[in-house]
């Protein structure tokens, strides 16, 4: 862990005005999206998948509160995504389909989660906590599959979007595109109010070196808690968005390899600047969502069952590209952009 | 016979009438022995978690390094079996082949990817071992197709056997205890009784200092590393012929191995050992038993639904119990 | 005569059957500054740290300011007045040295759940922080990252965080450690300073140090205190002679 503490330590001590640039455009594109949306004539796909990348970002910006400001690895966070989509659902299952009553009980079930959980976890340290995060996650998971009235293994389709003060205005793509980018902007500025706080400098403190947080008199655990519970509300909002966004909520949306996806995006974005998971986030989407393209076009020079072949499995690419991100772009693609900018 | 013997005590002790005793006797003698299988079963599955913790806890321990990817190697034991038996037409020989190979494959990674990990956090070993999972996920679906494989259960093998009144069992699942055990009490003559294995007992209670007696550290990593991948693929090989072979079939058994190394200590065997018997027991029978064992607080069809979903989360719920009490596990090993 | 701030009653610390620290009995008075010495793997690490609260102990008690602290979490010891330094230099490397004891003022003043507010730029942090630093002469070097400060400098800092919990006591353990001339004779001059307006509890292998800023000094050798007495009488005691300045050196 002190590795990763000495690792990240250098942005937290220089002042990060200068890449202050990097949030302001990564929330006008997002803005000015709609606009170009329209005018591309695919206008419900482009919406979709940016309603999706802002979403996957709010998911993987809460994970960097904890991961990059706390170096807590937790390898369950997708867990609090099921618990806002589950939230919705079985809320809506019962005729209670109004945003204003889910998103407080999910966010309400997610803290509570967050703090039982967390409680336990954050008794052990380094690699017990990554197993014991991922325990609790695929407890979840199993729980979810297990639902019968809620659609167990296959999941539930919803039948309609959240209400919103009793208007069925998200139905709206356009509409819900906005709401979705109101809660990241807002999760952003409360993120990045809570880092720079007192709260925020003694979580930074505990991961440089919890020995000396306890030596003045701190007690990391409260504050990491904390944090935990803060970091687990975000995503379980995230993952009220993405209930709606897909109007359809499954145990898949937790799986582990889910969580693993979200740390992928973060360290894919660069640990501790919040707009560089959303950056990540937005990397690994696109990706996703147009490497098949890529490889096929790519390819070629190749004869046509394997060219075939390959597109299917274009997960294979991910893989090896994963492990070359590690291995060689320490810093993710903000430190890419910060490296750029020095040299 | 059984039967007989098994109703006085329970008439004495319930004060039914002899016809409604013999009758809900029966109904505990199927219990009984329906428990029985399921506690054989849980054995044969704790054994077999325990061919892959073992690999993953020495690794652990020894290494500081934590595999994702230990999964991957159960399921290309699997494959390789399965290919190697339809090639050669024999398990037998499937399973020789196969035990090299999946240590020649162990050995491959831990050069190509694994060595230049070992010196970075955990964060880095986490996901570059992910980035093995989802490539070699898809690489089983690139080289043999989605469709799940089968591998025909050795002719020798096959059939059942009587146990005990009115309860037959497979042979080949008493051929996988019998295979485990073996191996278990291999493991157990090697970690206690040889040089390299003294050298593993000291490096996962203190690596620093088994380097600083001049030990070569990355030779013991790659020993250990590819016994590990052995001992995993040979997991794999081992129930190909009871379950179906598949892209991702090593994902949530890795998990399963992680919550037993977690509960018995990371870099102890034998809390390994323990650890994996217990899950295997508390997943197998607990799946079978909870929805009868609730009934005594609920009504059936509630007892039903709320045993079927509590049973998957136990083995959780017992991690994060033993985990909350002793947060190093069962048998620390670290100091 | 003066009030005892410290009381350390048969403390023991032992790991199996061997005993780090053997029935140490021990009183620090309120103002003075207490140097231990010894040889090394006498203990006096780990009595530090038993006092500090980062190990247990086996048995014996600590009383501090009239209070049995002997169980207490480290974090309670410091809100009470305790306050360490570590033999190897333990701050925040990627904070500056001004948030590095900007945090330790931040301890002891009201909560720290705040959420929002950049503590940064808070002013009742930063200037009791700032004091603390031109206390140990760092204040030019405030806003460097603490990680790249010299390891003279970050001895100082060390010794300014600790200041900047306001503590009753100071446990400073080997504050020259691994410093230059110049570096430890600005500690010294520090320490100097702090004599007399704080209690001091001092673990130091230089024994020009010790003999010059001490008002009294106990000596622990194999887990056990030998003598405690002033300077001078230490230096002519018999057995601490034998014990440990011994021929290595005579002073």
């Amino acid at each position: 862990m002190t590795e990763l503490a000495e690792k990240q330590s250098a942005p937290a001590a220089l002042p990060f005005l200068r890449f202050e640039l990097a949030p302001i455009l990564i929330f006008a594109a997002f803005a000015a999206a709609p606009a170009f949306a329209s005018a591309s004539g695919a206008e419900g796909y482009v919406l979709s998948l940016l309603t999706r990348v802002m979403i996957f970002g709010l998911a993987a910006m809460s994970l960097d509160l904890i991961l990059g400001y706390g170096a807590l690895v937790s390898f369950g966070h997708a867990a609090f995504f099921g618990i806002g989509a589950y939230g919705v659902g079985i809320l809506a299952s019962h005729g209670i389909e109004d945003a204003l009553i889910q998103v407080p009980v999910a966010l309400a079930a997610s803290a509570l989660f967050a703090l039982v959980t967390g409680a336990i976890s954050l008794r052990t340290k380094g690699v017990y906590f990554i197993m014991i995060t991922l325990a609790f996650g695929q407890m979840l998971f199993f729980l979810a599959t297990s639902l019968a009235p809620y659609g167990g293994d296959d999941g539930m389709t919803l039948a309609t979007r959240s209400l919103l003060g009793g208007s069925g205005i998200l139905e709206n793509d356009f509409a819900f595109y906005w709401a979705t980018l109101i809660c990241l902007l807002a999760a952003y500025a409360l993120s990045r109010a809570i880092v720079a706080s007192r709260f925020g400098r003694v979580l930074r403190g505990t991961r440089e070196n919890a020995t000396r947080m306890e030596a003045i008199g701190f007690q990391p655990f409260r504050y990491q808690l904390a944090a935990y519970v803060i970091s687990g509300m975000m995503a379980g909002l995230a993952g009220c968005l993405l209930a709606n966004q897909a109007e359809f909520i499954s145990p898949a949306f937790m799986t582990w390899q889910r969580s693993g996806e979200l740390i992928f995006m973060v360290v894919l974005g660069g640990l501790g600047s919040l707009h560089g998971a959303i950056i990540g986030a937005a990397a690994f989407l696109l990706l996703e969502e147009f490497l098949p393209e890529i490889l096929h076009a790519g390819s070629f020079f190749l004869n046509d069952d394997i060219r075939w072949r390959l597109t299917e499995n274009w997960q294979m690419v991910f893989g090896p590209l994963l492990i070359l991100i590690v291995l060689f772009v320490r810093g993710g693609i903000m430190g890419l952009l910060r490296r750029g900018h020095h040299g | 016979m059984i039967l007989a013997n098994a109703i006085g005590p329970f008439r004495r002790a319930t004060g039914l009438t002899p016809h409604r005793c013999a009758l809900a006797a029966s109904k505990a003698l199927m219990t009984a022995t329906l428990f029985l299988i399921q506690a054989l079963n849980g054995l044969q599955f704790g054994l077999i978690l325990f061919l892959i913790a073992a690999g993953l806890t020495l690794v652990f321990g020894v290494m500081d390094f934590i595999n994702l990817a230990h999964g991957v190697q159960y399921m290309v034991g699997a494959y390789l079996v399965a290919a190697f038996s339809a090639w050669t037409g024999s398990f037998g020989w499937a399973l020789l082949l196969a035990l090299p190979t999946a240590l020649a494959f162990g050995l491959l990674l831990e050069a190509l990817i694994f060595r230049h990990l070992y010196d970075r956090d955990h964060l880095d070993q986490v996901l570059a071992t992910f980035g093995v999972i989802l490539f070699l996920n898809q690489g089983v679906k690139f080289v043999w197709g989605a469709a799940p494989l089968s591998v025909p259960v050795p002719e020798i093998l096959s059939g059942s056997v009587q146990i005990a009144d009115g309860l037959l069992y497979p042979v080949y699942r008493l051929a996988i205890i019998a295979a485990g055990l073996f191996v278990a009490g291999l493991l157990y003559v090697l970690v206690s009784h040889t040089r390299i294995g003294m050298l593993v007992r000291a490096g996962a209670t203190n690596a620093e200092m088994v380097s600083a007696l001049g030990v070569n550290i990355r030779r013991l990593f790659m020993i250990v590393f590819g016994f590990g991948a052995m001992l995993a693929g040979f997991a794999g090989a081992m129930v190909a012929p009871i379950l179906s072979v598949q892209p991702g079939m090593g994902d949530n058994i890795l998990i399963l191995a992680f919550v037993v190394i977690v509960i018995g200590g990371i870099g102890s065997i034998r809390g390994a050992f323990l650890a994996a018997l217990l899950i295997g027991l508390v997943d197998t029978v607990g799946r079978s038993f909870a929805p009868n064992l609730l009934r005594v607080f609920l009504d059936p069809s509630a007892a039903s639904q709320t045993g079927r979903a509590l049973a998957p989360m136990l083995i959780y719920i017992f991690m994060a119990a033993v985990l909350f009490f002793r947060p190093s596990g069962l048998f620390p090993v670290k100091r | 005569m003066a009030e005892t701030l410290l009381d350390i009653r048969h403390l023991r610390k032992n790991y199996g059957a061997l005993a780090v620290t053997d029935d140490v009995s021990l009183a620090v008075e309120r103002g003075e500054l207490h140097a231990i010495i010894g040889p090394n793997g006498a203990g006096k690490t780990t009595l530090i740290h038993q006092v500090s609260g980062m190990l247990g102990s086996n048995s014996g008690q600590i009383l501090f300011n009239g209070e049995d602290i002997t169980h207490w979490p480290m974090h309670e010891r410091v809100r009470q007045g305790l306050a360490r330094s570590f033999q190897i230099t333990s701050i925040l490397p990627g904070f500056s040295a001004l948030e590095n004891v900007a945090l330790a003022v931040q301890a002891r003043s009201g909560s720290s759940f705040r959420f929002f507010g950049n503590a940064a730029h808070e002013r009742d942090l930063n200037e009791p922080a700032m004091e603390c630093l031109n206390i140990v002469g760092l204040g030019p070097r405030a806003q460097v990252p603490a990680g790249l400060l010299s390891h003279g400098e970050k001895r100082q800092l060390e010794l300014a965080i600790a200041l900047a919990t306001k503590p009753k006591l100071l446990l400073l353990d080997e504050p020259l450690a691994g410093t230059g001339h110049d570096d430890s004779q600005r500690v010294v001059e520090t320490l100097r300073r702090l004599k007399g307006q704080t209690t001091i509890v001092l673990i130091e292998h230089d024994m020009d140090a010790v003999f010059t800023l001490a008002d009294r000094v106990s000596v622990l050798v194999y887990g056990r205190v030998i003598a405690t007495d002033t300077p001078e009488r230490i230096r002519s005691n018999a057995e601490v002679r034998a014990a440990y300045l011994g021929e290595e050196e005579v002073v």
